[in-house]
């Protein structure tokens, strides 16, 4: 657009009356599209952004991959990641008993004929075994209770995208209707919202949190929602009131308010649309928040959800493999998928951060 | 400045009753209560259950246990243990709270510290190879999954290399041929004093120290100081607590592991934060000046640009305190560290409403101290805010 307008060439700059001809919508989407496009380019120059963009891209791949994969080619009875079951069956070598030098080639006699009588010493016996260690069918190994780690690892990609992204919205929303609202009437209704800030602030998150999910069983998207509420009544309405009250002093709002703009119009047209880029900014890193809470409370147990990166590892930790690296898949895949999801919604914020506030910017 | 902090802490009252109010309201409006937990057992009847809730105040109307609660909170009775029954629950906070607060401290004080550190010579030589594989290092700490690292850790350092021990708070073998007047808590307090002294005179040196105009003199004075407390410890500790000292030492070694896994956790939020404010202040002119005039490189960053980039990293670490107590309840669960956040999720898990309200009322008291303590150590440390105060 912007070399079209610098065109030297008359014939091929457009009539005024073309622009004025065009409809609304297509005006609003070729300005969003140019300020996207604007915004993006400054988005690609950053590195460390693009490697968290990619990163979330990836998980986005796994989370659509996987009922693909349940339909297609794997079987539903046995990769299902909740219900799913498979006794992966292990050739070991008999030897006598109290002689065990390898137990993950060898079983023991006394063992051995527990399933089969007549079996000697130096015979093979297929053992089932769960968790089952990592082959070519099961890329990551079987749980303790036969399911694929893999399946339940893709699987949990969609709810933890799901509730970051709820949590997150609701936050923001909060936040904004918050901080706007309370920089435009200020006074007592200022005041409100602000304690209310300090107070969420002042007391710690996750002890709120253990107190409450310990009551009420919480799902997956009540925790989102109870995420966000806290989220976004809290830190991020204080920062974003900040920057509507920097906003509402500005002159295009007296103009619209002397255009006969009402207070709501004033709030929801003017003053919110400019506090948004900040908004959009701290969903990140509410997403951040919401993905580590979630799996931390998963992880101590106190949530009633079927499958999440946290009760993965839970799992593996009332079943008593929380201390054997030997069976590192049943935590450390988990383990990681959390940290780099967070992680990468992390660094999308914080790239976004120095395009938002160009004092960060390189020198 | 007096009249700031009266204020403070006026309203840190309120908002605690507040909280008080909420939490038990909260608790109250759960489903069921502790006699649930023995529905499966039948040989306690309804009218044992019954007479079980009657005994533990549940009886009476939401707003009476509610009046009965706050009066007893604040004459000093919190109730008795539903899940450890006899046992009253100031004397189960009295037990734990100390080995919170210990795990807290030296975290908090570690991982500023050391944040403050790194992230100032990270800003300083902006651009260096480093750079990149530090900030990954910091942000790597602020964003992983807590409860895994803490066990990555244990992993790594304790079953792995064997240097620490897997969790818990003692070596029980090593206690059991404990003399007599030595148990766990007198050692653990003895230390936890010793510490807060040790943390209290060195700070008071340091100030006497830098008080003095004569800058040689001030050195002295600040190291004649610190050999006179270690050596007054080590005599104290060899002489009159001689016997606790192996079992000193114990403790200290199963409280090295978690207090560096929560110390990485806040050192990495530190760090960034320090070397993004640093960066900010570096491009005042101020600096600018101080080098045209032929300052020291050493002193314009310590003296110039540290002090003023060290503002919003106090504001931060606000933030940041909230995180390090949530992580010490993870800590704690994890390295089976028995303080008042594995206390708080055991009790709140068995609906042990006494205990859980009395747990996490302590929590928050120690989240609104250490609040307050940052507002008066910003006050410090902003005179445009201790004027006007």
């Amino acid at each position: 657009m912007t070399d079209r307008l610098l065109d030297p060439d008359p014939a091929s700059v457009p009539d005024i009356a073309d622009i004025v001809a065009q409809p609304l919508w297509r005006v609003r989407v070729r300005l969003f599209w140019r300020g996207f496009r604007t915004g993006w380019s400054s988005f690609a120059e950053n590195k460390v952004g693009l490697v968290g963009l990619t990163v979330i891209v990836l998980f986005g791949a796994m989370a659509l991959i996987q009922p693909i994969l349940l339909g297609t080619v794997w079987e539903p009875r046995v990769f299902d990641p909740v219900v799913g079951y498979e006794a992966v069956v292990v050739e070991k070598t008999i030897v006598p008993d109290n002689e065990i030098t390898d137990p993950d080639t060898q079983v023991d006699l006394f063992s051995a004929r527990l399933i089969d009588p007549l079996l000697q010493v130096g015979d093979t016996l297929g053992v089932t075994e769960q968790p089952a260690s990592p082959s070519s069918r099961h890329l990551l190994g079987t749980d303790s209770l036969g399911r694929d780690v893999l399946s339940q690892l893709m699987f949990s990609t969609r709810a933890a995208f799901m509730l970051g992204i709820v949590a997150a919205m609701v936050a923001v929303f909060i936040a904004t209707t918050v901080g706007a609202v309370s920089a435009f009437f200020g006074g007592l209704v200022d005041t409100l919202f602000m304690r209310l800030a300090d107070l969420i602030i002042l007391v710690p998150f996750l002890p709120i949190l253990i107190v409450l999910t310990a009551l009420i069983d919480f799902g997956l998207f009540h925790l989102a929602v109870l995420i966000g509420v806290l989220g976004g009544f809290g830190g991020t309405a204080i920062i974003l009131k900040s920057q509507a009250l920097s906003v509402s002093v500005k002159p295009f709002i007296d103009a619209a308010r002397i255009a006969g703009g009402g207070r709501m119009h004033l709030i929801f047209r003017h003053i919110v649309p400019n506090v948004l880029p900040l908004s959009f900014l701290f969903m990140m890193f509410a997403v951040t928040d919401a993905i580590s809470a979630e799996a931390t409370l998963s992880f101590l147990g106190l949530l009633n959800i079927d499958m999440s990166w946290g009760i993965m590892i839970y799992q593996a930790r009332v079943q008593g493999y929380l201390l054997d690296p030997q069976r590192w898949w049943l935590i450390v895949p988990a383990g990681l998928a959390v940290t780099m999801l967070a992680g990468s919604f992390f660094l999308v914020g914080r790239a976004m951060d120095e395009i938002i506030n160009p004092r960060l910017r390189r020198r | 400045m007096l009249k700031y902090i009266g204020r403070r802490t006026l309203q840190n009252v309120l908002v605690f009753v507040v909280f008080l109010t909420a939490t038990f309201f909260l608790l109250q409006a759960q489903p069921g209560d502790i006699s649930q937990q023995f529905l499966a057992n039948p040989k306690i009847t309804p009218e044992v259950r019954e007479q079980f809730r009657e005994q533990l105040g549940l009886t009476g109307s939401v707003w009476t246990q509610y009046v009965t609660y706050m009066k007893n909170f604040f004459t000093g009775n919190l109730g008795i243990s539903f899940s450890e029954y006899p046992r009253e629950v100031t004397s189960i906070i009295a037990e734990r709270l100390p080995r919170t607060l210990a795990l807290f401290l030296f975290a908090t004080v570690l991982s500023f510290w050391l944040g403050f550190k790194s992230g100032k010579f990270l800003a300083w030589r902006r651009g260096g190879k480093g750079e990149t594989v530090v900030t990954t290092i910091g942000v790597f700490f602020q964003t992983v999954f807590y409860p895994w690292f803490a066990l990555m850790m244990i992993w790594a350092f304790a079953f792995g290399l064997g240097w620490f021990p897997i969790g818990k708070f003692l070596t029980v073998e090593r206690w059991l041929n404990a003399p007599q007047g030595v148990e766990a808590n007198g050692v653990f307090n003895r230390m936890l004093v010793t510490t807060l002294m040790v943390g209290l005179v060195l700070l008071a040196v340091e100030i006497i120290g830098r008080r003095s105009h004569d800058r040689k003199r001030g050195r002295q004075i600040t190291w004649a100081g610190r050999i006179l407390l270690v050596g007054a410890l080590a005599i104290w500790w060899t002489t009159v607590w001689s016997e606790q000292v192996p079992f000193a030492l114990d403790i200290g070694w199963h409280l090295l592991l978690p207090t560096i896994t929560l110390s990485l956790i806040g050192f990495g939020a530190t760090m960034l934060l320090t070397r993004a404010s640093m960066l900010e202040t570096l491009r005042e002119d101020f600096i600018l000046t101080a080098r045209a005039k032929g300052v020291p490189d050493k002193i314009v960053r310590d003296k110039h640009a540290a002090r003023n980039a060290l503002l919003p990293v106090t504001t931060s670490l606000v933030l940041s305190l909230a995180f390090l107590i949530g992580g010490g309840v993870v800590t704690e669960t994890v390295f089976s560290w028995p303080g008042m956040g594995a206390t708080l999720l055991e009790a709140a898990i068995v609906e042990d409403i006494p205990l859980t309200i009395g747990a996490f009322a302590f929590i928050a008291v120690l989240a609104l101290i250490a609040h307050l303590v940052i507002d008066i150590m910003y006050m410090y440390l902003d005179p445009r805010i201790r004027v006007q105060g």
